[in-house]
């Protein structure tokens, strides 16, 4: 065998472990992230619960991540007939 | 005090089962009084592996629900009196267990066994979460191949927040515990090496498992391959894990099966 063949093709170790450290650390902050968003999803929740009656589902929160700066969308959908402040206006 | 342990990886096919059955053998081998559950509800094997699958009649699911009184369900072993088997059932139904009815199961083996071993399924859903739920300790069951290292970083992390100690504000014990690891291929750079997947999961090492035929030839007998060949490398492997779990400080080695080399001792010691 030649040593391309023992040094240059054989190798994959070196190519798996460098993929898997990447993989792995974005993964790991993914896990974070995904923990801070059910948290601000829960914490707003229940601060709109507090003055409107709103289903869970119908509140999502989302992060969209930029390189410098990344947005933080809250999307909350409420029936007019959940606040009389609202039916008011409407 | 009696110690629950869960075998666990997220991926399937790495060793979980073999570990456990080995595992439970050479605590047993060891004097402790053992009991190795299958929690692999629907696909059970561990009872195979003992080779007790003839002599089931009750399963874990029927005494979580009120169905049988534990003793009823355990099998002995036929070859160590103090190694006991809570099989699986092979229901369909995935809800077949209940937290509740675990932690009474889990609760009451803790004051018979000095070992209480728990034998996950694959995945990361609700069957895997079930098993770790109540241990002290886990052994994640890693392969030096990428899937199973992804995997078991999911799982560890799984371990540090799903289990009744994590949210409790404890910190859960893990261990990794390298299957199927074939030194040569690691040499030559076709295989991630220990110092890999140490470093990747940062998390302490039990030992270091072989691949051996012999391992193949135990489930055949439906022995522990701690009992049917004692003397091999995979069998010497889990002796020494087993030993490590219970505190003795022994040197990390990878047992060889060629009669010709000494055991490569590896530079590191169990934490
Ligand atoms: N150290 C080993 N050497 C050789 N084969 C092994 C080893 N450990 C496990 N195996 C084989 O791998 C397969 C899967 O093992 P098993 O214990 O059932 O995995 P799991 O419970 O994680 O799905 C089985 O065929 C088993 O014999
Ligand atoms: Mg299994």
């Amino acid at each position: 065998m030649s040593l391309f063949g023992l040094f240059g093709q054989r190798r994959s170790a070196p190519v798996a472990r460098e993929r898997l450290q990447i993989l792995l650390a974005h993964e790991r902050s993914l896990c974070g992230q995904n923990d801070l968003l059910s948290i601000l999803r829960e914490e707003i929740l229940g601060v709109i619960a507090k003055h409107v009656k709103v289903e869970r589902d119908n509140v999502v929160v989302k992060m969209d991540r930029g390189d410098n700066v990344s947005l933080l969308e809250i999307d909350v959908e409420i029936p007019n007939s959940a606040s009389p402040l609202l039916a008011m206006t409407a | 005090m009696a110690k629950v342990v869960v075998i666990t990886s997220g991926k399937g096919g790495v060793g979980k089962t073999t570990s456990t059955a080995a595992l439970g053998a050479a605590l047993a081998q060891s004097g402790q009084k053992v009991v190795v559950v299958d929690f692999d509800v629907g696909l059970r094997n561990l009872d195979l592996l003992m080779g007790a699958e003839r002599r089931v009649v009750y399963d874990l699911v029927n005494v979580t629900q009120g169905l049988a009184k534990l003793p009823q369900a355990l099998i002995r072993d036929k070859r160590l009196e103090n190694l006991h088997l809570l099989p699986a059932s092979q229901t369909r139904d995935k809800d077949a267990l209940t937290e509740e009815g675990v932690a009474q199961v889990i609760t009451e083996l803790r004051s018979w066994f000095d070992w209480v071993i728990c034998d996950s399924p694959a995945g990361i859903e609700r069957g895997a979460t079930l098993a770790m739920r109540f241990a002290d300790t886990a052994l994640v069951i890693t392969n030096p191949e990428v899937s199973s290292v992804r995997d078991s970083d999911r799982i560890i992390g799984l371990l540090d927040s799903k289990t009744k100690k994590a949210e409790d504000g404890e910190r859960i014990e893990k261990h990794l515990l390298i299957t199927r690891f074939d030194p040569a291929r690691s040499a030559t750079g076709e295989m991630l090496s220990i110092d890999d997947v140490l470093e990747i999961l940062a998390t302490p090492l039990l030992g270091i498992v072989p691949e051996s035929q012999e391992v193949l030839r135990a489930s055949n007998l439906g022995t522990p391959v701690t009992l049917s060949n004692p003397a091999s490398a995979a069998a010497r492997a889990y002796m020494a894990a087993a030993q490590r779990l219970m505190g003795e400080d022994v040197p990390m080695t990878i047992p060889s099966d060629k009669k010709s080399l000494f055991d490569k001792l590896f530079g590191r010691r169990a934490a």
